[in-house]
């Protein structure tokens, strides 16, 4: 899977979501979507394995960009998003 | 000593809607299990009266199960399930071959990438689906002819999502044998023309539990894979044969009934793939028309799978999930992963030949006020 790149734009907000299980980090994410302009980007870190798979799902029902997943500065796995609407 | 009791179990009438894993024992099994287990306790491969007897019922359950399954009666052997038939099928056939790798969709049950785990091989390749389950038969064509491949399994509907796999279209070359695992079809969907051997499973088709199939094709190099005799008759040990007989009884009255249920059942779930289409926030995963007739599968945003399993349970309906959550693992489908789907809040929910209309208008209004309830819980 494709990361952000290393000169991406540093997401905006990063929601830290290490311990909580699925679906919190996707409901985090959509209650956190507002508080970020369009075109900027917002990141979830999340250890849950679900994150992985529906991260980029939600962007697909919602219609917002899945930019890719990295890692957070303890190696927990970050998923990038970028808000369209 | 205390007496081990069965607990007893009386609870509210509950809708079952989980006939996928398992259906209820088909009143044939019923009658034909009660029978056999007076007439076929004995060991079929002795040459006494009561081993007669055992090995005529077993022979008559082989001899249903071929004709139901469009194969010869030596062709077919019971093993202690669907699972079992799996890994002996396909080791079996890679065993035979001498070369280990397996070629398999993306989607096949556990029991398939379970078997391929067990022997590695640089020549294993997973292949990938598109966005409704359907395997990418190109890429299945071009892996099948890599080097170091012993077989290639491919299912013939999908067990979680319902979608039907174009087996019959898959350009394999020869040399390397094909095993359809077609657990989730037998009794449900017509199967595939075109395999070398065929899994399948009892309690999938209202048999009893503990009952799988194993079809070999005549002519296809295949050695058990596992400590024993070689050949199909007792294939893991002393045979169950009242199992074997019910599970052809069922499997019999099933096919016979077949396209009537189907044609009843698939109007049923087009209702429950309405209902939750109209959620906001779900998606209806697989194949809408070429799919199962008794099996859907829909994933709702911003509600745990385990939370929507257990509000229905409480509301009377007993339905599957995919979800992480309610899985041993705690691992999401790796169906739903494959297909790219969203993995939590999903459902899904199989109905038999006892389900109604009433029972399943009364589960969508049950479904869409449980969803709403746990949305706005989570102050969305």
């Amino acid at each position: 899977m494709s990361g952000p790149g290393p000169d991406a734009p540093r997401p905006s907000t990063e929601l830290d979501c290490r311990d909580l299980p699925c679906p919190r980090p996707i409901i985090e994410l959509a209650k956190a979507l507002p508080s970020v302009a369009v075109g900027e980007l917002l990141a979830v870190v999340a250890r849950d394995p679900a994150a992985r798979h529906d991260v980029p799902a939600w962007c697909r029902m919602r219609g917002q960009e899945y930019v890719g997943e990295d890692r957070a500065a303890d190696g927990a796995p970050r998923y990038v998003v970028r808000r369209l609407s | 000593m205390g007496r081990t009791r069965v607990e007893d179990v009386t609870r509210a009438p509950e809708v079952y809607l989980d006939a996928a894993s398992a259906q209820r024992l088909h009143p044939a099994a019923r009658d034909t299990l009660l029978a056999a287990l007076e007439r076929g306790y004995a060991d079929p491969r002795r040459l006494h009266g009561a081993g007669r007897d055992a090995r005529l019922l077993l022979d008559n359950a082989r001899a249903v199960v071929a004709e139901c399954l469009g194969a010869q009666p030596d062709e077919v052997g019971f093993t202690a399930s669907g699972t079992d038939a799996v890994h002996r099928g396909l080791l079996g056939l890679t065993t035979a071959s001498g070369r280990d790798g397996i070629v398999h969709s993306a989607v096949e049950h556990s029991s398939v990438l379970h078997a391929v785990a067990w022997r590695p091989s640089p020549a294993h390749a997973g292949i990938g689906v598109d966005a409704d389950g359907r395997v990418d038969l190109a890429a299945l064509a071009a892996a099948a002819r890599r080097p170091g491949v012993g077989a290639v399994a491919l299912q013939a509907a999908n067990q979680e999502v319902g979608t039907l796999q174009p087996v019959d279209e898959a350009d394999l070359p020869a040399g390397v044998p094909l095993l359809v695992d077609a657990a989730a079809a037998v009794g449900h969907a017509p199967l595939p023309a075109r395999w070398d051997a065929l899994a399948a499973s009892a309690h999938k088709w209202g048999g009893p539990a503990g009952v799988g199939v194993l079809v070999v094709r005549r002519g296809t190099r295949w050695t058990n894979p596992f400590p024993g005799d070689d050949g199909l008759d007792a294939i893991g040990g002393f045979p169950d044969v009242p199992g074997a007989l019910a599970a052809a009884a069922a499997l019999r009255e099933t096919i016979a009934e077949q396209e009537r249920t189907a044609a009843r059942t698939f109007a049923l779930v087009d209702r429950i793939r309405a209902a939750a289409a109209a959620l906001p926030d779900t998606e209806v995963v697989g194949d809408p028309v070429r799919r199962l007739p008794h099996l859907v599968t829909f994933s709702c945003l911003y509600v745990g799978g385990d939370e929507i399993v257990a509000a229905l349970a409480r509301r009377g309906f007993a339905v599957a999930s995919g979800s992480a959550c309610t899985a041993s693992t705690l691992e999401p489908s790796h169906v739903l992963a494959a297909m790219g789907a969203l993995t939590h809040g999903n459902v899904r929910v199989s109905v038999g030949r006892e389900t109604t209309v009433e029972d399943v208008d009364a589960f969508c209004a049950a479904l869409t006020e449980e969803v709403h309830r746990i949305r706005a819980e989570a102050g969305l």
